[in-house]
């Protein structure tokens, strides 16, 4: 087949939780994608052993992720008293903290921001957070274009895609799918579908725009309470051009991304990139606090977003969901994911961190598949330099998620519903029981083969018999043998 | 200072309220914190030196030694060789230790990027340099880290971003073996902080790694043995 722009334009997959489509409906069109699997496969198998590598290596690896791990929870149990002090430190460093309920608020702030400072176009660093409360789409709508920076995020905006993990948002995408985009957008026919003449393309698109453009947008990898400092990690240097170049800088991050203090970084930073992309240090890691006079801009903005965070905080078992440092590791260690990739969770949070955060963020009012999917192989929790134990969190929201379940008038014509309730009263009364063995053993006898086995059953017993064979019930019950055998003994 | 500030605090001090520290102990509560990790170095100060100088050139960075005396000369034939004649500077790379006080006879020129009082590049004029001199803070051998905290002599942050070379003048006396090390050296939390571990990189497609996306594409260390 010879590939033309149609097939090469990247799947448009739908990531507000409100909207997607169950897990497993979302997940057919990927596992019928070959290509997409190829590419997916590709790009976590070159981490994962890059990732082996430098974590064998390194002889205290254990101790790193139990201290990393300690400073998160101590941060998140002492939270109010962090982010206060803080915003405190920050604004006395020049800095304004601003306070976000949820996503429209966040949205709203940012959006009278840039009314204030005129602007008609931003640059962004990448940042899932703003993903998280859709704010390009929304600043669009507003006359305000936002520019991503980071090279996949220019990849995906340019060819409308979606990003499929939050480390590599584009893994999904592979070179020739990269030229084409950068070709038909950037206006160069004659580009190569070589690595290194794509970025050099996106590098030139972009240097006018760090030098022009007068506001840029970030996330936040930490936020520091003992001196209000934001901490950007990032490989490329497009964060430390929005970060340096223009006059106002406003950063959006989580209330969950503080930590108490500086040298925390020193267990923080090891632990990350390590985990994220298998390096012993990504290439650049900034930190500033406020503003500084004649040293990038003037201006400095952090917005701190709650959006359905403060409700996970206040379970316990659910807690350690807001510990994640975003390496992606549990995504990459996935098996699920490694089949689906990351457009099936239906969220900017794919993989398994995505599984448990994705439902609590929108206080389990969408995304209710997620929790199902996975395996609980534990692979994530193993890999998860912060210990979140993530299969433990994936089964409390499975309780969860039936208990809401049980609540709904929609049970009754449940047949899984119903069967439980029937298997209920069923199991509560001896004689019942004993009834349904003896009309069991007669209802089955008559799809039982001579063999023992029963191959196949009609309706819903289908389900079981389409990918496997049953045994037929024995003649006696246990019950009924212990009973006969006392009956001989006397 | 806006927005919804006392709800969103109200949330989380509820939610918080069983797990909560008493704010009298919370400094000791995270004193208390388990550090079971590698703190301090083990190697001698040659094996940690020369385990950094492998790690830069893992990130193609490239590494010259020198003597304190040898400094101005090797900078001289550094930029020579790299057949450029012009070079920025912070305001604290002096002239004479640093920089010879002969390059302007031989047809070499260093602009100072006087930003602390006022007298600053423009963008533009960082955009055109052909190349950046700066001291550092500190260097972290075991992750082949470099570390500014845009000082006087290390420059704001811009200054070491736009040109496409950067020399990095790092005294051996300013070299840890682990990153905890480094931060024993901070006595304050700095105000600016950039680490660089290798030349600006990405991986974004297909996981191939190609130098030199928006930052310096060459990284130069120029080593001075003051030990």
């Amino acid at each position: 087949m010879t590939p033309t722009a149609d097939h090469l334009a990247l799947d448009r997959a739908e990531l507000d939780p409100a909207l997607a489509p169950p897990f497993p409906e979302a997940a057919l069109p990927v596992l019928r994608n070959v290509q997409l699997r190829k590419n997916v496969t590709h790009a976590i198998d070159v981490i994962q052993a890059k990732r082996a590598r430098l974590v064998t290596e390194k002889a205290d690896w254990q101790a790193l992720r139990t201290a990393a791990a300690a400073i998160r929870t101590h941060a998140l149990e002492n939270l109010g008293a962090y982010l206060e002090e803080f915003e405190v430190r920050c604004t006395a460093a020049g800095g304004v903290v601003h306070w976000a309920a949820d996503a429209a608020e966040a949205r709203r702030i940012i959006l009278e921001l840039l009314r204030q400072e005129k602007a008609t176009e931003v640059i962004k660093i990448k940042t899932m957070t703003s993903a998280e409360i859709q704010l390009n789409p929304f600043l669009e709508a507003n006359g305000i274009h936002a520019s991503e920076t980071d090279l996949a995020e220019i990849i995906l905006q340019l060819g409308e895609g979606e990003p499929s993990h939050i480390v590599v948002p584009a893994l999904h995408v592979n070179r020739s799918q990269v030229r084409e985009i950068f070709a038909r957008r950037m206006g160069l026919p004659d580009l190569s579908d070589d690595p290194q003449a794509l970025t050099a393309a996106a590098r030139n698109y972009l240097r006018q725009k760090f030098l022009s453009v007068p506001v840029a947008i970030s996330g936040a990898n930490f936020l520091i309470a003992e001196n209000g400092s934001v901490a950007i990690v990032e490989s490329e240097g497009n964060g430390r051009m929005c970060l340096t170049l223009p006059r106002t800088l406003i950063s959006i991050a989580g209330i969950e991304k503080v930590v108490p203090r500086f040298k925390d970084l020193e267990v923080l930073l090891q632990v990350l990139a390590r985990s994220a992309t298998g390096e012993r240090m990504n290439p650049y890691t900034s930190l500033w606090s406020g503003v500084t006079p004649g040293d990038g801009p003037q201006r400095f903005h952090v917005i701190l977003l709650d959006n359905g965070r403060s409700s996970i905080l206040a379970r316990d078992r659910e807690r350690q969901t807001l510990r994640c440092i975003r390496c992606a590791a549990c995504m990459n260690s996935c098996p699920v994911y490694r089949q689906t990739g990351g457009h099936a969770y239906g969220s900017v949070y794919p993989g398994p961190i995505g599984a448990i955060l994705t439902p609590q963020l929108t206080e389990m009012h969408h995304a209710q598949s997620l929790p199902y999917a996975s395996s609980l192989c534990g692979a994530c929790y193993e890999v998860c330099p912060v210990k979140i134990n993530i299969p433990e969190v994936l089964i409390d929201l499975r309780a969860k998620v039936t208990n809401q379940e049980r609540s709904e008038a929609k049970r009754f014509f449940d047949p899984m519903y119903l069967g439980m309730r029937a298997a209920n009263v069923l199991l509560a009364r001896a004689w019942l029981f004993h009834l349904a063995q003896r009309l069991g053993r007669f209802g089955l006898g008559l799809f039982t083969r001579k063999d023992g086995w029963i191959h196949s059953l009609p309706s819903i017993g289908a389900k079981w018999t389409q990918t496997r064979d049953l045994r037929g019930m024995p003649q006696q019950s246990f019950h009924e043998w212990w009973a006969a055998r006392g009956k001989e003994a006397k | 200072m806006s927005g919804s500030r006392e709800k969103m605090l109200d949330r989380i001090r509820a939610a918080t309220r069983p797990v909560a520290c008493e704010p009298a102990q919370l400094d000791a509560a995270y004193a208390a914190l388990p550090r079971p990790y590698i703190r301090a170095g083990k190697l001698d100060r040659e094996a940690c030196i020369q385990l950094l100088i492998e790690r830069l050139h893992e990130y193609d960075a490239e590494v010259v030694e020198c003597s304190p005396e040898e400094l101005p000369s090797v900078i001289t034939a550094q930029l020579a060789a790299s057949g450029r004649r012009t070079i920025i500077a912070p305001p604290k790379v002096e002239i004479g230790t640093v920089i010879p006080a002969a390059w302007e006879i031989g047809g070499l020129e260093c602009t100072f990027d006087l930003w602390d009082s006022g007298h600053g590049l423009t963008a533009g004029e960082l955009e055109e340099a052909e190349g950046v001199l700066t001291a550092a803070f500190c260097a972290v051998a075991d992750s082949g880290t470099i570390v500014l905290h845009h000082s006087a002599s290390e420059g704001r942050r811009v200054l070491t971003l736009l040109p496409d070379w950067h020399v990095c003048i790092l005294r051996a006396s300013q070299v840890v073996e682990t990153l905890p090390e480094y931060f024993a050296r901070c006595p304050e939390p700095p105000r600016l902080v950039t680490w660089i571990s290798g030349p600006s990189a990405t991986a974004d497609i297909e996981m191939t790694r190609i130098k030199g996306v928006h930052g310096p594409r060459f990284l130069h260390v120029v080593l001075v043995r003051d030990e």
